[in-house]
């Protein structure tokens, strides 16, 4: 059940998630301050290997009609624009690396190998999801308006095909992603809230979705002559790889088991302490090695990169092992899993959340109404984990 | 290299290949080969750099695609050079006239006792490092053609944007210009340029160079009490009992000279008195290292989102400055319009650029904002900034 007292539901005081906002805000302080030449580095690195990378597989395309080049070009570019979209142009956009002033490395002026508009983006992900994580209501990322992924969402008819709906997004996530900014909700209600506002996005849409397809679908193959449909294919197949990756990642932030979501009242009077309780307890974090992360965009660290989204990603297994901390010393879960069994929860939610809420998904409600359990038996970080991590009653 | 980008085929050369690179340009992927093959920020590598006079160093620069050579003899570029990770600005006259040197731009710069930027450039900055650029500015320079009679002022490292001058006309055929340089250093270990600066007077007639060592000679007098004598010695190393030597006594014609005076704000403060006194303040020309500011705007309430502060303003003062009076944490470089370290977004209202008198608009119904330098720009009506 979505929670409306954050406080009372992680049974902490007032003095408590004051003084953890205090920890949370030292570890920031702590990165801002130590920020330097090595994670210029890092950025620039990541930069250079993915333009690298971007341009071999563009070159093995030039042979796309011998298998082995095709495979290759089109997994190398699959790369190319995960690297791209994730570990760089996600983290830009955020400003994480604004602080180099470097307005080639900048949030105002980075634009991103995807159909959808950065400013778009940086409205309806920096701003409305990052703002409001996971209030029903304001995030629009609870479910995406189309999927219902918590029992705290009314049931609709239209929410049977939802493993339809759920697979399409998957295959299509870039042009998901690009209308995502816009009023989908007004759309649906033919009662837009502002046409004006719709018809210039949806044309600002249509013009970097002209340009992206335009290259990956018309020049590129073009430019490769008498092999066009092979290049074309491969490019195709490219861009699935990253939506069908980008998906799964992004699929397991905040949908997981044990990833709560929260009610507009916990937004009245919300204090910074409570900010970054409503982050962490809404966010799930994957395990993985360096590469793993580096290929996800660092999102493995979902509740690093919410408590704080503008730090750059290459810092968040340092602050992972302090927010661990921070989470034993004040009892409160750290929602982490195998990337596989992450996904695997988020997907079950979904289908199972297609038919209305049954019995069981009610009694799981109502124990999640109690709050974390106090109980000495879980007091670790890990234990509570465990108890988010209770397989529901199918 | 550097035509590459300028004429009209090359540039339509370069929309054809943004099709390609979209949403990159052709510039992101040729930086790989050579950090120099992008116009999409102005960069320049060191080429070398050369010690001066004590604690100053000369850097020759080899600017990337996109520099015009445009600059005028006295104007100033920004440097930008990454310390620790992130790019710090700071802006340094150029002190070679356009074109020389085969397309390398010149640069002198005073390590500052406590100029971190300035340091790095002097002692830490190796041949070969990229660096960023702005480009060149400034109204600091000699018209054409020259006045009759001309008189230079500088003192420390305010010499060098008249040495591109001296420079600059130094390369002029038959040069009959009447001209003085006064130039005063702490002392010979620090005067910079001393050697060429001998070498250009000896080499023209008409050059009357005085340089000055304050250490020995006291400082230049600019208060307007005293009044020019007659018949005062002509002497390149004014010495006597008097600590201080009046401008008058040096050049006592100063009030027949157009004048171009660069050095520490004190001294242009009392040059700028001393000329205004004199009733010649158009005579004189100053270079202070400024934006310098021809428009105004409005005024209005710039209220700072994120600090929750709020603050009524005229049309003169920047939103920096405002801020900063509020107590708003305001980032903040060169404050003048270059380094792009201040700028904020602008939810609502509007802000006007002090330099060129553009609008920044962003409606109250616009979803999107836009980035505006808080350093040179002042409030155009009411607006918010996200600070």
């Amino acid at each position: 059940m979505a929670i409306s007292d954050i406080t009372e539901f992680a049974h902490l005081t007032d003095a408590d998630v004051e003084a953890l906002g205090e920890e949370f805000d030292q570890i920031r302080r702590d990165v801002e301050a130590s920020r330097g030449a090595a994670d210029e580095e890092y950025i620039r690195s990541i930069i250079r290997t993915q333009r690298r990378i971007e341009i071999a597989g563009r070159a093995a395309l030039f042979g796309s009609v011998v298998p082995p080049l095709w495979m290759a070009g089109a997994a190398l570019l699959g790369v190319a624009k995960i690297l791209e979209n994730m570990e760089i142009g996600h983290n830009v956009m955020h400003g994480q690396w604004d602080w180099m002033n470097d307005p080639e490395i900048h949030s105002a002026t980075w634009e991103w190998d995807n159909v959808c508009p950065a400013e778009q983006w940086k409205h309806s992900h920096n701003y409305l999801h990052h703002t409001y994580t996971n209030v029903l209501g304001k995030d629009k990322d609870v479910g995406y308006e189309i999927l219902r992924v918590t029992s705290d969402q009314k049931w609709n008819p239209v929410n049977l095909a939802q493993p339809v709906f759920n697979t399409l997004l998957m295959l299509l996530f870039q042009h998901g992603v690009a209308i995502h900014d816009l009023d989908i909700d007004g759309l649906l209600k033919r009662d837009i809230s502002d046409p004006e506002e719709f018809k210039a996005k949806l044309e600002q849409v249509g013009r970097k979705m002209r340009r992206q397809m335009g290259k990956d679908y018309l020049l590129f193959p073009l430019l490769t002559g008498p092999f066009f449909l092979t290049t074309l294919t491969a490019n195709m197949t490219a861009n699935l790889i990253r939506n069908v990756w980008s998906y799964a990642i992004i699929f397991c932030g905040h949908f997981p088991d044990g990833a709560e979501v929260f009610t507009e009242e916990q937004l009245e009077n919300e204090t910074q302490g409570e900010w970054y309780l409503r982050q962490l307890l809404g966010s799930a974090n994957f395990t993985g090695g360096r590469l793993m992360h580096v290929m996800s965009g660092s999102l493995g660290y979902q509740i690093e990169h919410h408590l704080f989204p503008d730090l750059p990603s290459n810092r968040y297994p340092e602050i992972a092992e302090r927010v661990k901390e921070i989470c034993a010393k004040y009892d409160l879960p750290y929602n982490i899993g195998p990337f596989p069994k992450q996904f695997w929860r988020s997907i079950r939610t979904i289908w199972r959340l297609a038919l209305p809420n049954r019995k069981a998904a009610a009694e799981q409600a109502a124990h999640e109404a109690e709050g974390l359990r106090r109980d000495g038996a879980s007091t670790s970080p890990a234990a509570e984990a465990g108890r988010v991590q209770e397989p529901v009653a199918a | 290299m550097t035509a590459i980008g300028d004429s009209p085929l090359a540039r339509r050369v370069r929309a054809a290949a943004t099709r390609f690179t979209t949403p990159l340009l052709p510039d992101d992927y040729l930086t790989l080969v050579n950090p120099l093959w992008s116009a999409r920020e102005l960069r320049g590598r060191i080429v070398s750099v050369t010690p001066e006079a004590e604690d100053a160093a000369t850097l020759v620069v080899e600017p990337g695609w996109g520099w015009t050579f445009e600059h005028t003899a006295g104007q100033y570029v920004g440097i930008g050079v990454a310390i620790d990770g992130r790019y710090v600005w700071r802006s340094y006259s150029l002190t070679t006239p356009p074109s020389r040197d085969g397309r390398r731009l010149v640069i002198t710069v005073r390590a500052m006792p406590d100029g971190f930027a300035s340091h790095h450039l002097v002692h830490g900055v190796e041949p070969g490092t990229v660096v960023r650029l702005a480009p060149p500015q400034g109204e600091f320079v000699l018209p054409d053609p020259l006045p009759g009679k001309v008189l230079f002022l500088t003192a420390g490292s305010g010499i060098t944007p008249v040495m591109a001058m001296l420079r600059s006309l130094d390369r002029r055929p038959a040069g009959t210009e009447d001209l003085v340089l006064v130039h005063s250093a702490p002392d010979a270990e620090r005067a910079l340029f001393a050697e060429e600066l001998d070498l250009l007077a000896r080499r023209h007639p008409g050059w009357r160079i005085v340089q000055r060592h304050t250490s020995t000679d006291g400082r230049l007098d600019l208060s307007p009490a005293t009044p020019p004598r007659e018949g005062t010695p002509r002497s390149d190393r004014a010495t006597g009992s008097s600590p201080r030597t009046a401008l008058g006594d040096l050049v006592p014609d100063w009030r027949e000279r157009e004048t171009w005076a660069c050095g520490p704000a004190a001294m242009l403060d009392d040059a700028e008195k001393l000329w205004a006194d004199a009733g010649l303040a158009d005579a004189l020309h100053l270079e202070r290292f400024a934006a310098s500011f021809s428009g105004s705007a409005e005024g209005g309430t710039i209220t700072f989102a994120r600090s929750g502060r709020t603050v009524e303003t005229d049309g003169a003062t920047t939103v920096l400055q405002a801020g900063e009076q509020a107590g708003v944490p305001m980032p903040f470089g060169c404050r003048m319009g270059i380094c792009h370290t201040c700028v904020a977004p602008l939810r609502t209202g509007a802000v006007r650029d002090l330099r060129d008198g553009t609008e920044h608009r962003v409606a109250e119904t616009d979803q999107s904002t836009r980035t505006v330098q808080t350093c040179v720009t002042a409030a155009a009506g009411d607006c918010t900034v996200d600070l």
